[in-house]
């Protein structure tokens, strides 16, 4: 089968993000960028199912500025083995992406499209249901196991009361959670041979894809800090503490 | 400006998330509240109950989201806000249904400033975004553990509603994790444990302090990965939010992908062997020790102050 992989770039998940003083965003400049780690969940999966003989091609795509060429070849180091850039400075909305995203799908046709669940960025967890809405596909979302079984797919999900099972027909969208796999890091050779794989790049207006903004961002503010309290220093205290909590906790 | 709220139903009941959400969102205007499934009667005897439900739409069938949400786009058209909770469900279902109707959803709210402004954290809650969202329905999600309950001693009105949901997913397993305490998105008291508990079994010193305590019990990602504690108890960026009163966090360093699910407790107590831990700069309360020594001893206490919950 053939799978689409769909990446992002985004601020590296170890750095200590900064709200910027005036309120008009996240500090990114000069900050560590790296591929979202569900994105790269998603890429393992592609090329474990290829290695196990389901994937004849991979094609990842990354819709993102001039510098998203990174992440594509960290994927093509992986195994993937085509990639496309969708070519822009504008932070889009996860709809635009998905509409995007829905037309790379009209021209590819591929029988698997795996995404992240959520993008450490915005945190968002929108891409992948969107997709399948717009391409009428079914989907599995926070998968942590994926198997082909016949024609279809059999997909485990990790959802609030423990984990459930789907089968689903192909073609269709599958988001991966964390626990899918263990993402590879690619040796040395393989990153050499990832340069000479294509890689096409596109602007995004040649999509044809209205991607104005729907809402309106006003303001990014840091979140409410935490003050540190105080250290006690044995456990009767401790318990004493919360005792008296407990006994003052408003009834819910 | 009315608003179709789509209930959390968690095996025929009513998910204690869901008369949290309506509270939030009751201001927007009068709320039906959609409930979906096989087995929905006790559910939505539930939601008629709570104050705000203006009426509860009953719709039976196969909860799967490519035949459902097609269905909530149908029954949209008189509503100027579809919502549910920011659970596992919600986030499946919503920006399906929103990107259906194209419209960008607001998703994780944890503040409602207006009708069409709303606050959600992002970065793992390090930055909050304030939007202002002008479309004509608004598709949103709300984070439950933001929002207090809405009250009881309601009888609103129920009605059923045939809709055709033909879904080509079919559900061939559910692997729940059994257990007898409170639901952890919704907790007053949780007690959360981390890598450091060594085992599965070890773990049990954390739950046993919850159960002591009638708390939800909760675990790092590094904690669920090594198999000490199932997924559904993960707290975080990727697991739940929760918001309880009293927060005890034993043998957590405090990443920022964990503190992303603990921003809104009122209180943290943290034990930890390292004074310099995250969690602990910024817990109201440590103990520094080692949690095997620790938690045992604190259990005892508690017994022994005659703690009950
Ligand atoms: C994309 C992404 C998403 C993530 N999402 C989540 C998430 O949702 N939730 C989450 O929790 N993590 C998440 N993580 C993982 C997170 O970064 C940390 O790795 C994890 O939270 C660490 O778990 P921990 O505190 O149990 O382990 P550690 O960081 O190893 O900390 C163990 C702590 O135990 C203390 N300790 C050791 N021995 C003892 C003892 N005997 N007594 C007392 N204290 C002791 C240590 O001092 C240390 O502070 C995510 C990571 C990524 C990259």
């Amino acid at each position: 089968m053939k799978i689409l992989v769909a990446i992002k770039r985004v601020v590296d998940h170890n750095v200590r993000i900064r709200v910027r003083p005036d309120g008009s965003g996240v500090e990114t400049t000069g900050v560590r960028m790296s591929m979202n780690p569900f994105c790269k969940h998603a890429v393992e999966a592609a090329v474990q199912l290829s290695e196990a003989g389901h994937g004849d091609e991979i094609v990842v795509v990354s819709i993102g500025p001039k510098a998203a060429n990174d992440v594509i070849l960290t994927a093509l180091a992986m195994g993937a083995h085509r990639g496309l850039l969708i070519e822009t400075d504008a932070a889009l909305e996860t709809l635009a992406i998905a509409k995007l995203l829905a037309k790379v799908v009209d021209e590819e046709t591929p029988d698997l499209v795996l995404l992240g669940k959520q993008a450490v960025d915005d945190d968002s967890n929108h891409v992948g249901q969107m997709l399948a809405a717009l391409t009428n596909r079914p989907q599995a979302t926070f998968a942590s196991e994926i198997k082909v079984v016949g024609q279809g797919l059999e997909v485990t999900r990790e959802i609030d009361s423990g984990r459930e099972t789907l089968a689903l027909p192909l073609p269709a969208i599958v988001t991966a959670d964390l626990r899918l796999n263990t993402p590879r890091n690619a040796a040395l050779p393989q990153v050499m041979k990832a340069r000479s794989k294509p890689l096409a790049v596109r602007p995004v207006a040649e999509f044809g894809v209205d991607v104005a903004p729907r809402l309106v961002i006003e303001t990014i503010s840091p979140p409410p800090e935490r003050v540190a309290g105080k250290t006690v220093a044995s456990v009767t205290e401790l318990a004493g503490i919360i005792a008296t909590d407990l006994s003052t906790m408003e009834a819910l | 400006m009315s608003v179709l709220l789509i209930a959390d139903v968690d095996q025929g009941a009513l998910a204690p998330a869901t008369a949290r959400v309506l509270s939030a969102v009751a201001g927007l205007g009068p709320v039906d509240v959609l409930v979906l499934g096989d087995d929905a009667d006790a559910a939505a005897a539930e939601a008629a109950n709570l104050v705000g439900t203006a009426r509860v739409l009953v719709a039976k069938g196969p909860v799967a989201v490519d035949a459902d949400s097609d269905a909530i786009v149908a029954l949209s058209s008189g509503y100027h806000f579809v919502v549910q909770s920011a659970g596992s469900v919600g986030r499946d279902r919503m920006p399906r249904v929103a990107a259906r109707l194209d419209v960008m959803p607001v998703t994780d709210i944890i503040q409602i400033l207006a009708p069409n402004r709303f606050v959600r954290p992002i970065y793992a809650g390090n930055a909050l975004e304030t939007v202002r969202d002008d479309q004509p329905i608004h598709v949103l999600t709300i984070r439950a553990s933001a929002f207090r309950a809405a009250a009881t001693g309601n009888a609103a009105p129920v009605e059923r509603l045939d809709l055709s949901m033909q879904s080509a997913v079919r559900l061939i397993a559910t692997h729940r994790t059994p257990s007898d305490t409170p639901d952890l998105a919704t907790a007053q008291v949780v007690v959360g444990g981390g890598v450091a508990l060594g085992s599965a079994e070890n773990f049990q010193l954390v739950e046993k302090l919850a159960k002591k305590l009638g708390a939800a019990i909760g675990a790092t990602r590094a904690a669920v990965d090594a198999g000490f504690a199932p997924n559904d108890w993960q707290v975080g960026q990727t697991g739940k939010i929760i918001a309880p009163d009293l927060y005890i966090a034993i043998g957590i360093s405090g990443a920022l992908q964990h503190l992303a699910g603990i921003q809104g407790a009122k209180k943290i107590i943290a034990i930890n062997t390292d004074p310099e831990a995250p969690l602990v700069k910024l817990a109201d309360v440590a103990l520094i020790g080692d949690l095997f020594d620790i938690v045992p001893k604190l259990t005892a206490e508690l017994e022994r102050l005659g703690v009950k919950r």
